[in-house]
């Protein structure tokens, strides 16, 4: 059964839960079995909830509340069942008694469940109701049963003599067992029936979503054609011609980067006045708006971290640009700006914007001419015989260098820096309101959706 | 005929053991350069403190599981789709619901908001990624001016708006990944090399911007050049699906989610993983992996209902928070890293600070 298949690959945790319910029955280091007494019957190989959640807990190092959740998916997913109680699959860490569920039961060996197997199920508890319960089947609740039983018997009316007669055949086959084993059996198909066709309001636990790996691609690497070694051969040739850098440089970047960038970080250093989600209080916000005035402290130290995170905020751009109009190199910027919008723009305006920035930066003469070296501005005058939009690529690389080497430093160090620096702002801290009821209503903020009102309207207040 | 078959079984195994030898030396390069393991590098690094992130919001409102969500620039609006093909557009800072359209179809499993903040994208299982504008106008109805833009032949896994809100980026169960351009719905570039579904993609944060990864069902993470199409760089050690890929903020690499229960973390110029994140309690799958803006923290989000939180660098697990009542389907930290949000089948998502 080729889906059923790939639905098993799908499910690695099936076959660790699976060695974990294993390595809980063994004998030595497994959970502490017990024999559970049930009115008059003795049921040997039980185990506590607690001592599960005991042996989870020791056996992972983890605390307690993890173990229980560990356990109670166990117990969800059918490998563990309640001997009493059997109607819900959770896990209660005392004294309560459960039993490890046998494997012809497991999720993996039986799926899905089908429906001729549901119906005998369902036609053998009908059966029995009429005749003396057992106690621990009283607590069921009889109505979902009766739905279900209903909706089985329109859907497969034709063969509901085999049915009638498949249950009748296996409830007299359980009267010759002992009592005891009788109980454990119905609790284990209970358990199994409980995961498969769970009642309603509870999540399916079997439940995968859409089907993976039925799209021609995965039916090409199972075959693994020619094409396939032919793409891994060249790739491999590819990747082995490659420069590498050692893992201690790289791994070095990731401590100075993280160092760096950590008191900026606000679920690890906070943030100033106070983090929105947890006060309720959205000056943080405000503060940061990507348009506001006076920036703060940490924004503006942000702008010396790289060239790119300059750029990427609006204020530092803005600043920048003012400095390279000092410089009287405005237009290298400018020229930039005009090639992101080409490289992100629509398709249709390709061929205007291309011949725009021409005009503007590039024609000999033009009015805001940008300074390429010969060899770049060869090439890029050839390429725009037949623009597309990635054909100022190469002029827009050497002036972003150019800007990064030179002007970059140089606003660094330059005294509009440093009094962007000094003259930054430093939010007070606000702490949380002591008085839960007195809570600060929650400003709404404009949707960037809402058209701007005029000329005027449009800003961050 | 005879002859035509016993060749080409010839130059397939011939291929096959070309193939195997020349990624055994490919592996041999990349250990040559391998010469210390980043935890070891972490030891001079501080510990962190104590970890305290509570539920701060809880979005209640779709009447299914929660596939996919996405942030608006402005750091407190998120859009997220479900399985009964309900796409919602939140304040997640008041909880107010602000749009909301239903899809043709169901299993929603991709979203994204656009950097303006004024449309945006989503598709699952039929098999498009459509474009909607948002409009606070009462007298029109959103899906009217519902834009299809990408076409592929298998259900949407992941979509992404690139730097502007006129190009977007997808991932299909069909194999390929591709750029289109929205207003016209043209093919731009499409990228092939995964060997099954591809279930997620993040574009690169370079100055560059030139570049973006993949993860897929053959257990590959591959990096793309946009412009070429070509893949520059694969992956291949996780055992298992790889169901979210996102990059480190500095873009010298990226974290995997899989259902082997690991997220991993490559580097791209040492070109090759560099650290595991796992723990034998944890058994179910990573289904959405996201850095916080310093790096220093991975939040995962798993099929086990639970998020964990993992030191970066020293690799160990910080804090795993309970709270969802099915698994984390998806999970996203916020613009400015205040907080992240994640969605679930239990029908919510949750706003965590």
């Amino acid at each position: 059964m080729a889906a059923g298949g790939r639905a098993r690959a799908q499910r690695p945790n099936l076959d660790k839960m699976e060695r974990m319910v294993v390595s809980m029955q063994d004998p030595d280091e497994g959970v502490k079995m017990r024999s559970q007494r049930l009115l008059i019957t003795v049921i040997p190989h039980a185990v506590a909830g607690g001592d599960v959640v005991q042996w989870l807990t020791q056996k992972f190092r983890v605390s307690e509340d993890e173990a229980l959740h560990l356990g109670a998916l166990l117990v969800r997913h059918g490998y563990l069942y309640p001997l009493r109680d059997p109607r819900s699959l959770a896990l209660r860490p005392d004294e309560t008694p459960y039993r490890f569920q046998t494997p012809y039961f497991w999720a993996s060996t039986v799926w899905p469940a089908s429906e001729l197997d549901y119906a005998i199920y369902l036609a053998k508890r009908s059966i029995q109701r009429r005749g003396a319960l057992l106690d621990h089947e009283k607590g069921c609740a009889p109505r979902i049963w009766q739905e279900h039983y209903d909706q089985l018997q329109w859907k497969i009316s034709h063969a509901w003599d085999l049915v009638v007669t498949q249950a009748r055949e296996q409830l007299r086959a359980m009267k010759q067992r002992r009592r005891g084993d009788r109980l454990v059996i119905t609790c284990q198909e209970q358990a199994y029936w409980l995961v498969n066709r769970p009642p309603p309001g509870v999540p399916n636990v079997l439940e995968q979503g859409p089907e993976r790996g039925s799209c021609a691609a995965s039916r090409l690497q199972t075959c693994k054609s020619l094409d396939f070694y032919k793409w891994e051969i060249e790739y491999a040739r590819k990747a082995l011609g490659r420069n590498r850098l050692k893992s201690s440089v790289c791994l070095e970047a990731y401590l100075k980067f993280s160092s760096q960038r950590g008191p900026h970080d606000p679920i690890l250093s906070g943030c100033l006045p106070s983090n929105p989600w947890v006060t309720d209080d959205d000056t943080y916000w405000a503060v940061n708006a990507p348009t506001a005035a006076t920036p703060t402290r940490l924004r503006v130290e942000r702008w010396g971290f790289s060239f790119q995170e300059l750029l990427e905020d609006p204020v530092g751009r803005a600043h920048f640009m003012d400095f390279l109009e000092k410089e009287f190199s405005a237009e290298n910027l400018s020229f930039w700006e005009a090639c992101e919008q080409l490289r992100y723009g629509g398709q249709a305006q390709v061929p205007a914007l291309v011949d725009a920035v021409y005009q503007q930066f590039l024609a000999p003469g033009a009015a805001r001419w940008v300074n390429i070296d010969s060899r770049t501005m060869e090439r890029t005058l050839a390429g725009l015989c037949r623009p597309h939009r990635y054909v100022l690529d190469d002029a827009q690389l050497h002036i972003y260098m150019l800007m990064k080497k030179d002007s970059y430093p140089r606003f660094l160090k330059s005294d509009m820096y440093k009094g962007l620096l000094t003259e930054a702002t430093v939010p007070v801290e606000t702490k949380r309101r002591v008085f839960p009821f007195m809570r600060k209503p929650r400003h709404c903020s404009p949707s960037p959706a809402l058209p701007t009102a005029g000329p005027g309207g449009g800003g961050e207040d | 005929m005879a002859t035509d078959g016993l060749h080409e079984n010839e130059t397939l195994a011939s291929l096959k053991i070309e193939a195997e030898s020349l990624k055994g030396k490919l592996e041999e390069e990349r250990a040559k350069l391998h010469d210390v393991e980043l935890h070891q590098v972490a030891e001079r690094v501080e510990a962190l403190g104590q970890f305290v992130m509570k539920t701060r919001r809880t979005l209640k409102g779709h009447g299914n599981k929660v596939l996919c969500m996405d942030w608006c620039k402005d750091k407190r609006r998120i859009v997220s789709s479900s399985q009964d093909g309900k796409v919602i557009v939140w304040d997640s800072f008041t909880t107010n619901k602000e749009h909301a359209v239903t899809m043709p179809c169901t299993w929603v499993m991709a979203c994204a908001y656009a950097p303006s903040g004024c449309a945006i994208a989503c598709g699952g299982l039929d098999n498009k990624c459509s474009v909607y504008p948002l409009t606070f106008d009462k007298n029109e109805n959103m899906a009217a001016k519902k834009k299809s833009v990408a076409m592929h032949t298998n259900y949407l896994s992941a979509c992404s708006f690139t730097n502007s809100d006129m190009q977007i980026l997808t991932a299909s169960g069909d194999g390929t990944c591709a750029l289109w351009d929205v207003e016209s719905g043209q093919l731009l570039q499409s990228f092939h090399g995964h060997g099954a579904d591809v279930l997620c993609l993040d574009l690169a944060p370079s100055e560059t911007g030139n570049t973006f990864v993949s993860g897929g069902c053959d257990k590959k993470a591959m990096v793309w050049d946009m412009r070429s199409g070509q893949c520059v760089q694969a992956f291949e050690t996780h055992e298992s699906d790889i169901n979210s890929v996102r990059y480190y903020p500095s873009g010298d690499a990226f974290a995997s989610g899989s259902d082997d229960a690991t997220c991993r973390l490559y580097d791209l110029r040492a070109d090759r993983e560099v650290a595991i994140y796992s723990k034998e309690s944890i058994i179910f799958g990573a289904s959405s992996v996201d850095f916080s803006l310093s790096g220093r923290l991975l939040f995962a989000g798993y099929n086990d209902y639970t998020i964990n939180v993992w030191d970066v660098l020293k690799g160990a697990r910080v804090s795993i928070l309970f709270g969802h009542e099915n698994r984390v389907s998806t999970l996203r930290v916020s613009p400015d890293g205040t907080a992240f949000c994640s969605g679930s089948w239990d029908h919510t998502l949750r706003v965590w600070a």
